[in-house]
């Protein structure tokens, strides 16, 4: 105690009583403040200050947690709202309730009123749809066929099963797209009719569908979780609305869109 | 009794606890969230903004302590809160009835309450962090993004300032009587 005492400093005082305080000085500082009653009082009104704060609100820790906040309800909500949107819209399209959407002939609407976005996924359905000999690049029985097209687009891909339509899966193939890879999807009916799901990184609030037609072709695009998917087939709304839904639930709960991966990939892996 | 003090469980997590993790961390959110705010429903709102925004950025978090994490999405997020409200026209001010009630059963918290409001919110995240939350400076100082010498000043001034406000408080009730 009579030793030459390192001076203690008021950044001690406040590791004392935040408990940060290195356990070789505990002594120095302790002792320095039994002698110093204006320092002691001033560690004594920190202490009480903390004490109050916690006394005000350390109990909400122990409240229940609300609804709102609860993780299952949080990540449910996202989606839930989304799907009502999307039965909502599929609604207008079944009523055919909803002007622009109803008009006969939509298929005047200039090519330039919808965005980039599904107007590449329409000028890619119209050229591989046409496509009699090699409208896919790998089939749907090649079982890497998902995992290539997912790692390249950078999520976890589903091809949605549209059997209940009708409709077989033929195929895939890896396009550009606006904003890196894009994953095409291609199916076929009985009778020759082809739809494609086209795929690719969307960094956009979560967008439920949206109807567009051009010509005999129509396309439903909607984005979750940072993934744009557009359904093209077609300009049959009801079907194709009904097709989309399905393809929706089968894909909503999909992981995550990475965002590193697919850059990356795409610097390493060349084809 | 000294409460938050974090808890080693929280602390380190496996991705695959990425999803326990978060959910163990929220009633020590809304805690701290509500003392922030001073604002039952303004601070829900943080924290139900702050789990959206984890549960979309797993993949930006890379291990270590998951509710640090959180409190600094949380810390982020109330800085774009006040500064928004920053832009609105000003509120009615809050000290309207100081008076009648300076003297009741709850003088205490309110007063505590009143001094927190008072602080730049830099000063009151530290303070907040380190007392109600039981962080280690160094994790403050993560939080913040500064060095821990900066973490330091900031509790200091807060602690200084409430003080001044407290002591302001008691003098005045002492000249009423």
């Amino acid at each position: 105690m009579i030793d030459p005492i390192t001076p203690v400093t008021e950044d001690e005082f406040h590791a004392f009583v935040d408990g940060e305080l290195p356990e070789d000085r505990r002594d120095a500082v302790e002792d320095w403040l039994a002698k110093h009653p204006d320092d002691a009082e001033q560690v004594a009104a920190w202490r009480t200050q903390a004490d109050a704060i916690r006394a005000r609100y350390g109990a909400v820790a122990n409240e229940p947690t609300p609804e709102r906040l609860k993780l299952d309800r949080l990540t449910r909500r996202r989606y839930a709202r989304a799907g009502m949107v999307a039965a909502a819209v599929l609604a207008a399209f079944l009523a055919g309730g909803v002007a622009g959407w109803t008009v006969r002939g939509v298929s005047t609407v200039a090519p330039g009123r919808f965005d980039p976005f599904t107007a590449e996924a329409l000028s890619a359905h119209r050229l591989y749809i046409a496509e009699v000999r090699h409208p896919i690049e790998v089939k749907a029985g090649e079982r890497h066929l998902v995992p290539w097209l997912s790692r390249r687009v950078g999520t976890t891909l589903r091809a949605p099963d549209l059997g209940k339509f009708g409709l077989k899966l033929l195929g895939g193939r890896l396009l550009p797209g606006l904003n890196g890879p894009a994953a095409l999807f291609m199916y076929e009916g009985a009778n020759g009719e082809r739809f494609t799901l086209y795929s690719s990184t969307q960094r956009q609030p979560q967008m439920a569908f949206r109807y567009n037609v051009v010509d005999k072709f129509a396309a439903v695009h909607w984005i979750d979780s940072e993934i744009g998917f557009v359904m093209s087939g077609p300009a049959d709304r009801d079907r194709l609305g009904k097709i989309a839904q399905s393809a929706y639930e089968q894909l909503e709960n999909r992981a995550p869109a990475r965002r590193s991966d697919s850059g990356q990939l795409m610097s390493r892996r060349g084809s | 009794m000294r409460p938050g003090r974090p808890r080693a469980e929280a602390r380190e997590h496996p991705l695959t606890g990425f999803r326990q993790g978060i959910e163990a961390s929220i009633p020590a959110l809304r805690r701290y969230a509500r003392a922030l705010t001073r604002d039952a429903e303004a601070a829900d709102d943080l924290v139900q903004d702050t789990l959206v925004r984890a549960l979309r950025s797993e993949h930006l978090f890379h291990g270590g302590n998951i509710r640090s994490w959180l409190y600094t999405i949380l810390t982020n997020l109330n800085r774009n809160r006040l500064r928004s409200l920053a832009r609105r026209p000003a509120m009615s001010p809050i000290d309207d009835n100081d008076a009648p009630d300076a003297a009741g059963p709850e003088a205490g918290s309110r007063d505590i309450e009143r001094a927190l409001a008072e602080l730049v919110e830099d000063q009151r995240t530290a303070l907040l962090l380190v007392v109600l939350e039981g962080l280690s400076y160094r994790e403050v100082a993560e939080v913040q993004g500064v060095p821990i010498g900066t973490v330091m000043s900031r509790l200091a001034r807060a602690r200084l300032q409430i003080k001044a406000y407290l002591d302001g408080k008691r003098l005045s009730l002492r000249r009423v009587k």
